[in-house]
């Protein structure tokens, strides 16, 4: 359906019948046409035009190489470009509009003086190719950035070539790999607690693996005796996150460290809950053989509506011949690629890692100093804390006790008053809050995992906890609001099994 | 500098609420022993020295307003319309997240739903997911889905192939019990196609093949995905996104799955990252596909609305059975594109390979006349090409240098064989005078 003058609001009052009127308590955010659907004659010239003999050179090309059926692209303004995608943007929840608390993805305030820097021209418009001697700037950055990681988690050498956490993961796995087949030990298993992380068993039978899950103790930890019970030669890695998804720090992870040793397996570190651990203490010091950072996290690289992130990599020496390649080297005051790794996994993607990412982070670390990143923890540390002892007298706090940088809630109360976690979470859109990570760890019912992070302050924790008091009261006395939510964004629930069942992933033009 | 909302003050009253003396307390937890430490590193910046000693480290890089790039090799110097980042870089774009929450990010998923139907007219294939990392670890994800939908163990990989995406392909499946079988290349830059002929047999799981190749060179596409499917095999087609403005689709000649790098679709170079790679099928391996897809549904009163969807393939919700570890992926860098592909338009996605398939060739016959300078193949090429430059390295590097132009590559780096051999990228960001300066700099050297 073609709607050329679509300025959102008409074309809202001409879309929606009378019906979704009555439940759209605010009709200002509305249906945006499919860029295929806006027509205008005139589309954009930022192209040189043509001379007119460009045609003769695909003369060099035989026929049956050329394209016959023009791709059928949308033929738009550049001003209805500007306000189809301003529009859609307007449609988004994000952390400058919006409280984000989504659990285990530390949603923070990410400085915009970092945008700056990584959209210099001496920064983005660079070639991984071009030579050395014209890149300093960039692998002094590359290098120095390694160090700054190996630093803050006690590590002994860095890649930066992953380009997320499960990317990092993968890499870390197919490093536990090929230094046991340089050991001539065959591994067939690799250990993940019951809370971890769908990225964890996921990579581990990308790599091969047989998946072992551990699990949880009464206290939210690993289990030691069901570890230690599931310990053998056969074990090439143990996979943890610390704290763990629950936010909960594992106690004995010095004994669980050494007990995977024992058996020759190595000790991997989930790192997407770095960001209460900085300055605190280091994964390198309890045992770890392999880490990685999520730099989208930690270390303030804005999630993009979904990405790019980063997710370099930290090795113990006896690991670091196993490292992608190529690392940065340091020589007299040059920097270089590393030109010979005869026992690398190779690489993960092409080039050097997400630079655009990593020079964010870099500046971020330099921006804070070590003083400025313990702050982040400790700050961190203490609005989880105390939005848990505010919220915990709502809602039962399965595994509770201090936490660490977040903490996992669960509507289990509400439940027996026929309200679910999922639904709490849309109710709470409809209050400008992004909602908590739900049904996450699977170890707990009604799961709601929430992480405030240290940027925001204790005004808007206050008012989390009213918004929460709020539905609560809703709960007990109008009840439907709550299921119906949310009444106030673009739409409502969505029907997901009419997506799945039949999927309609693409415009097609009938 | 530090980014913290808090005063003192509000963390003495919230550390009396939580009910602890002092932080202290709240990491008691944590043994003793990991306690004893000092991060070295220097002291925090203000945003004034940050951005001074960050625009000072930059000098220390060559970029592409500097000097004329001719560098290429997956990563192009294209020009990116303002509106690309004005638009993508808004906040509520950059600050979000995964759309999990599909009410909350309707922006997001419409996009990504216009994403994928952009891609898909591209590339005339059936269906694109939301984005992977890069074109490398897209090419690599596709192995993986032929090595598991055809239960066999063998992927045939040309050497005419990025050498850096071939090595990606192996790392992924080091630890897996696969064989990668080398098709050595021709005289005349592509594939020996006799010697492919035979390396494909029923354990031949996907046939691999970059258009055009690593060299420029259009391989024999047609013919290539006619062999694999007499085996049984897939076809998977690595391409540039911006050839197709001229050069037949994917989906047209025969590819089970197409993928290709991102990066000259609205994207920066960056140093090699981040960018995104696209991947799509064909309908029969839709639900094989990795990552995240976008489908459009109707909300609870009938409204047209977008969700994540075929989600049972995925890793949050199929752990150890998901068709691919990924999560975080390239999102941004995607709706890049997708804003790039709308300027863009019909008449200029076919314009754009116009003006670069022109300049490459107008480039490509005025070396061939300079002294020194002698051709690698016949064969077709669009907006890459390689010749022989009988110089000396050093000179000629300083020549170029001299003459501030970046690139072009020499091929002996990847392939020791081919020393003297150089890779030219071309694009209609070079101007006659580049070129100019180019000639003089491979004439002087
Ligand atoms: C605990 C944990 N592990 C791993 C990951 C995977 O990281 P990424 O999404 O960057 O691939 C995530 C986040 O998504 C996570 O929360």
């Amino acid at each position: 359906m073609s709607t050329p003058l679509a300025l959102n609001r008409i074309t809202d009052l001409l879309m929606n019948d009378s019906k979704a009127k009555v439940l759209s308590k605010n009709e200002t955010r509305s249906r945006t046409p499919l860029i295929f659907e806006r027509h205008s004659r005139n589309h954009a010239e930022w192209l040189p035009a043509l001379e007119g003999h460009e045609e003769t050179y695909l003369k060099s090309i035989p026929q049956d190489f050329l394209r016959k059926k023009e791709a059928n692209l949308p033929s738009v303004s550049e001003l209805e470009v500007v306000r189809h995608f301003t529009g859609l943007s307007q449609k988004n929840f994000s952390v400058d509009v919006n409280f984000y608390p989504l659990g285990s993805c530390t949603m923070k305030y990410n400085p915009k003086c970092l945008d700056a820097i990584a959209s210099l021209s001496s920064f983005s418009l660079i070639h991984p190719y071009q030579e050395e001697s014209l890149a300093q700037g960039a692998l002094k950055i590359l290098f120095e950035m390694q160090e700054y990681l190996s630093e803050i988690t006690g590590m002994d050498e860095f890649t930066l070539q992953p380009a997320a956490g499960a990317h990092g993961e993968l890499c870390g796995l197919l490093i536990a790999g090929a230094y046991h087949r340089a050991r001539g030990s065959k591994k067939t298993k690799v250990l993940i607690p019951d809370s971890a992380h769908g990225t964890n068993p996921a990579t581990a039978a990308l790599c091969g693996y047989e998946v072992v899950t551990v699990k949880s103790n009464a206290k939210g930890l690993v289990d030691f005796d069901d570890l230690k019970s599931k310990l053998d030669s056969g074990v090439a890695c143990l996979m943890m996150t610390n704290p763990n998804t629950l936010g909960l720090f594992e106690e004995d992870i010095l004994e669980i460290a050494k007990a995977v040793h024992a058996v020759d397996g190595l000790v991997y570190y989930d790192g997407a809950n770095m960001n209460a651990l900085l300055g605190i203490c280091r994964p390198g010091d309890m045992g770890f053989d392999i880490v990685h950072m999520n730099l989208h996290k930690t270390f303030a690289v804005p999630h993009g509506s979904g990405g790019p992130g980063s997710g370099p990599v930290g090795v113990k020496k006896h690991l670091i011949p196993f490292l992608p390649s190529p690392r940065v080297l340091k020589q007299k005051e040059k920097f270089l690629f590393e030109k010979q790794a005869p026992q690398s996994i190779g690489k993960l993607r092409s080039f050097y890692g997400n630079f655009g990412a990593i020079i964010r982070s870099y500046a971020y670390i330099k921006a804070l100093g070590k003083e400025g990143l313990r702050a982040v923890s400790e700050n961190a540390i203490i609005n989880a804390n105390y939005l848990r002892v505010r919220l915990k007298k709502m809602y039962d706090v399965p595994y509770d006790g201090i936490c660490m940088h977040e903490f996992v809630m669960a509507a289990t109360r509400q439940k027996k008053k026929g309200v679910r976690a999922l639904d709490i979470a849309k109710r709470l859109l409809d209050y400008g809050v992004h909602a908590p990570t739900v049904y996450f760890p699977l170890i707990v019912e009604e799961a709601m995992m929430v992480e405030p992070t240290e940027t925001e302050s204790k005004e808007t924790l206050d008012e989390f906890v009213q918004i929460l008091e709020k539905i609560e009261k809703e709960i007990e006395q109008d009840p439907a609001i709550v299921l119906e939510a949310p009444h106030t964004t673009p739409v409502g629930r969505m029907d997901e099994v009419l997506a799945a069942r039949q999927p309609n992933l693409r415009f097609k033009n009938s | 500098m530090q980014y913290i909302s808090n005063t003192d003050n509000d963390k003495k009253v919230m550390l009396e609420a939580i009910g602890v003396s002092s932080f202290e307390d709240l990491v008691a937890k944590v043994p003793k022993s990991l306690r004893n430490f000092e991060l070295r590193l220097p002291k925090g910046k203000s945003e004034l020295e940050l951005l001074s000693e960050m625009v000072e480290i930059g000098r220390e890089n060559i970029n592409f307003h500097d000097y004329a790039s001719y560098l290429g090799a997956g990563n192009y110097d294209h020009f990116v319309p303002t509106v690309v980042n004005a638009l993508a870089h808004r906040g509520e774009f950059i600050t979000s997240y995964t759309p999990y929450q599909g009410e909350a990010s309707q922006g997001t998923l419409q996009s990504i739903y216009e994403f994928q139907s952009l891609i898909c007219e591209l590339t005339a294939m059936d269906y694109s997911n939301a984005s992977m990392y890069d074109g490398a670890s897209g090419l690599a994800e596709a192995a993986l889905l032929a090595l598991r939908s055809t239960g066999r163990k063998k992927i045939v990989v040309p050497v005419t192939i990025h050498p850096e995406y071939r090595t990606v392909v192996k790392t992924y499946t080091s630890c897996l019990d696969v064989e990668i079988v080398e098709i050595p290349m021709a005289a005349d830059g592509v594939l020996d196609f006799e010697i492919l002929k035979k390396s494909i047999d029923e354990n031949t799981a996907a046939v691999l093949v970059q258009h055009p190749n690593f060299f420029g060179l259009l391989e024999d596409v047609r013919a290539i995905g006619e062999e694999a499917h007499k085996a049984g095999a897939l076809f998977i087609a690595c391409v540039n996104p911006i050839s197709l403005g001229i050069l037949e689709p994917p989906g047209e000649y025969g590819a089970d799955i197409a993928v290709g790098e991102g990066q000259p679709l609205g994207n920066p170079t960056a140093f090699g990252g981040p960018h995104f790679g696209f991947f799509t099928v064909k309908e029969d391996f839709l639900r094989k596909m990795p990552g995240r897809i976008a489908g459009m549904t109707v909300d609870k009163v009938g409204r047209r609305s977008f969700v994540l969807t075929l989600q049972a393939r995925e890793q949050h919700i199929r752990r150890e059975k998901a068709t691919s570890n990924i999560c975080t992926n390239h999102s941004l860098c995607a709706l890049k594109g997708a804003i790039y592909l709308s300027l863009l338009g019909k008449e200029g996605l076919k314009k754009l390979a116009l003006l670069n398939l022109k300049n490459a060739h107008q480039t490509y016959d005025a070396l061939l006349k300079l002294k020194g300078v002698r051709e690698f193949s016949r064969r077709p090429f669009f907006n890459e090409f390689v010749l022989h430059l009988e110089k000396d390295a050093g000179n000629l590097k300083a020549s170029l240098e001299a003459n501030k132009i970046l690139g072009p590559l020499a091929l002996n780096a990847f392939y020791p064989k081919q020393a003297g051999a150089y890779l030219f990228a071309v694009t209609e960001n070079r101007t006659p005078s580049d070129q100019q300066r180019l000639l003089e700099a491979i004439s002087a050297s």
